[in-house]
């Protein structure tokens, strides 16, 4: 097949320029499309181990690393498996903790974090509230927007990516509105 | 399927070139990637200044396995190119580097086979624009995720076979009324819109993260719209099975509505959506 596509590179040059290819050309097109054709016969199970070979070597093509950011880094729905994450597993954590505050001597009764809280400055008040808050509000509104696509809702590629961005600006709003008005 | 079609397309490809030198005189041959033939681009380029972009192409050859794969450069003149990255891409084979392989058919976006990944987003090279707005490297690669067989190549035999596990075609046991054609009204026909049109180049199911990391048992968007298409076609006398074969927690459900597939078609249609109606119809 090589060989072949070697002659009818060769034919279409002649019939591109047919005055100078005897004579300007022939250099040339040996000089671009020498590939050497190197076929060989195989029996069926020598052609079956040289694709199992070959499948063993082949590499994985990049991914997340080359993929549109927008949407893999900043895709709604990764960011709903981390807060959700986040949130649970601090509920955990802090319940934990509290299981074992009696025993390790620690105050985590309300009144107590209350106090401590209470007595930090406001900026630090409220970026700890919105590290709360901001999860929780993006959770929350990317929940209704994944129960309004499981209704089969929402999906024209436009409305997918604006609602998308929609999302960062309302998470902030409102974990910001969570975070310092409340 | 591709592979199917490539020998082919490749026989036709032979075909086709090899015609001109049967009528030799008035010759003007105008070739895939030219922007016309020969008198006329080369006065564009004379009154235009060349307007040259670069195209980092992944490369991996299967004779060296142990050489790790990497980034070429390629720089071409646009105004000496077709306006498609498919374009670009058999300019740079044809003119500067003969070795530079990866799947091409129709140029027109029906047989799926220039799937690649282009500046981030999977798409069709024979669709997609060369973007002339700045002078940034188009950087391509093959499509993600998947195993690479030479450059820009990807290994679609998983794909393929789910694509069989589905069992894509009609089956029924009742024969038609009229015993000549199985019949549908024109609502039942028109369910069928915005899924028959799939070409199963596997773009969107290998922009989906699901799908890279479970791609052994879930079946990936491409897959599940297809799947939908047989689920709704009335003529269909096995939807009970069909639905009772994705009804686990892997073959369906790995869907998480990321929706990068419907972002990503390169034929405008909707897998996220044919997605949720089948989980839709498992549901109620």
């Amino acid at each position: 097949m090589i060989a072949q596509r070697v002659g009818t590179t060769a034919l279409r040059r002649v019939a591109g320029q047919p005055k100078t290819f005897f004579t300007a050309n022939l250099a040339r097109i040996s000089a671009t499309q020498t590939r050497q054709v190197a076929t060989q016969k195989l029996t069926h199970d020598d052609a079956t181990n040289l694709l199992a070979q070959q499948r063993l070597q082949r590499p994985v093509s990049p991914h997340l690393d080359i993929y549109d950011k927008k949407q893999t880094w900043f895709g709604g729905s990764i960011w709903q498996r981390f807060t959700g994450s986040a949130l649970s597993g601090g509920l955990y954590a802090f319940g934990a903790a509290y299981l074992a505050a009696p025993l390790l001597g620690w105050h985590l009764e309300s009144a107590s974090i209350a106090a401590a809280f209470g007595a930090l400055p406001f900026a630090v008040k409220g970026g700890l509230k919105f590290a709360l808050a901001w999860p929780f509000a993006f959770h929350a509104l990317n929940g209704v927007r994944h129960l309004v696509f499981d209704l089969g809702y929402g999906f024209a590629k436009r409305t997918v990516i604006k609602t998308g961005w929609y999302l960062w600006g309302a998470s902030a709003v409102a974990g910001s509105y969570l975070a310092f008005f409340l | 399927m591709a592979a199917l079609r490539s020998s082919s397309a490749a026989a036709r490809v032979l075909a086709a070139s090899s015609r001109p030198a049967l009528r030799l005189q008035g010759a003007s041959i105008r070739g895939f990637a030219q922007l016309a033939d020969g008198a006329q681009h080369s006065t564009t380029a004379a009154e235009q200044p060349a307007k040259m972009k670069t195209f980092q192409i992944y490369r991996w050859n299967p004779d060296t396995p142990t050489e790790k794969p990497k980034m070429e450069s390629y720089t071409i003149d646009l105004n000496k190119t077709g306006p498609m990255v498919l374009d670009a891409l058999i300019r740079i084979k044809n003119e500067i580097d003969p070795t530079l392989t990866f799947r091409r058919s129709c140029r027109e976006g029906i047989c799926g086979s220039c799937a690649m990944n282009i500046n981030g987003t999977n798409t069709l090279a024979c669709l997609c624009r060369i973007p002339t707005d700045d002078n940034a490297d188009t950087k391509i690669y093959p499509l993600p995720h998947t195993y690479v067989v030479k450059d820009l190549v990807p290994d679609l035999t998983l794909f393929y076979k789910q694509y069989k596990s589905i069992k894509p075609y009609l089956q029924r046991d009742t024969p038609a009324p009229d015993g000549k054609e199985y019949r549908q009204t024109k609502a039942d026909r028109k369910k069928l819109d915005g899924l028959y049109e799939c070409i199963l180049c596997a773009c969107c199911s290998t922009s989906c993260p699901s799908y890279w990391w479970n791609s052994e048992e879930y079946l990936g968007p491409a897959i599940l719209l297809q799947s939908y298409r047989w689920l709704i076609d009335s003529r269909d006398e096995r939807k009970a099975e069909r639905m009772d074969a994705l009804n686990n927690s892997m073959s369906l459900y790995r869907c998480h509505t990321i929706l990068n597939c419907t972002r990503t078609c390169p034929k405008g249609l909707n897998p996220g959506l044919a997605i949720a109606n089948i989980k839709k119809e498992m549901a109620f």
